[in-house]
């Protein structure tokens, strides 16, 4: 029963602080109350949307990140449907990409432990990489 | 792009087509407009031999080590998603495939949130 979800939701513009704080919070609460936990809440801000939902062109994004079970989510998504200034949410299972990218992480780290003798390709890499994002 | 395609083509061919021609004086971008060249792709002798020399295609996730494609990551997602909003192909970008089946994932949850157009130009 403990997966992590992220949970992504798009408030109305107009909507206030206090006003996300306390549907934040009711959230928050839900999630608990069903034996869940909270891991993080950030709020991303004010965004322009990539099309027109329910006439808005603008959203503020809120960003969940959510530890439970399937039957916690099936809650969270009723709550954001009948919640009227969210306009539209999106839920992510992130437990097992999560479990992907750490062991592929652990085999980086043992790969670079274990051969030192191997400097030459490793400044190249950084250098292309440098290259290119900047 | 097309642009910097289009010099090495100048640059790294002889130019069988244009090269009988005296390039100076003649408006020969004629010629280069009928035919613009790709921006990759294997090959490229559809009339004969070798025109350019086109740089290998590489995955930008390998090559970077990038392993994380989050439907977040607007930066990273659009430069994977045409101006019509449509994912390019592996084909033109030179992603290996599953990079391409993580990306596309991720750009279609980045769609449905609204971070991405589903057509057109984000407005």
């Amino acid at each position: 029963m403990n997966r992590t979800y992220e949970l992504m939701f798009i408030v109305r513009p107009d909507m206030v602080e206090e006003e996300q704080d306390k549907l934040i919070s009711t959230l928050e609460t839900a999630v608990t109350s069903s034996g869940g936990n909270v891991k993080s809440v950030e709020k991303m801000g004010k965004r322009r949307l990539a099309y027109v939902v329910r006439r808005f062109h603008d959203g503020i994004y809120v960003l969940l990140t959510v530890e439970g079970g399937g039957g916690l989510i099936h809650e969270l998504e009723r709550r954001l449907r009948v919640t009227e200034p969210v306009i539209k949410f999106i839920t992510v299972r992130i437990d097992e990409e999560q479990k992907r990218l750490d062991k592929i992480k652990a085999i980086r780290d043992a790969k670079r432990k274990t051969p030192p003798p191997a400097p030459a390709p490793v400044p190249e890499a950084g250098g292309e990489t440098a290259e290119i994002t900047a | 792009m097309a642009e910097e395609t289009r010099a090495t083509a100048v640059a790294g061919s002889e130019r069988p087509a244009g090269g009988d021609r005296p390039s100076g004086d003649r408006p020969s971008f004629g010629d280069r407009e009928r035919r613009p060249p790709r921006p990759g792709g294997p090959g490229g002798g559809r009339e004969g031999g070798r025109k350019y020399f086109r740089r290998k295609k590489v995955c930008k996730f390998c090559v970077e080590k990038i392993e994380a494609i989050n439907y977040k990551d607007v930066r990273l997602l659009a430069q994977f998603v045409a101006e019509s909003g449509k994912i390019v192909p592996r084909r033109l970008t030179g992603v290996c495939t599953p990079h391409q089946r993580r990306l596309s994932l991720a750009i279609k949850q980045a769609r449905n949130i609204a971070l991405l157009p589903f057509a057109g130009r984000a407005s």
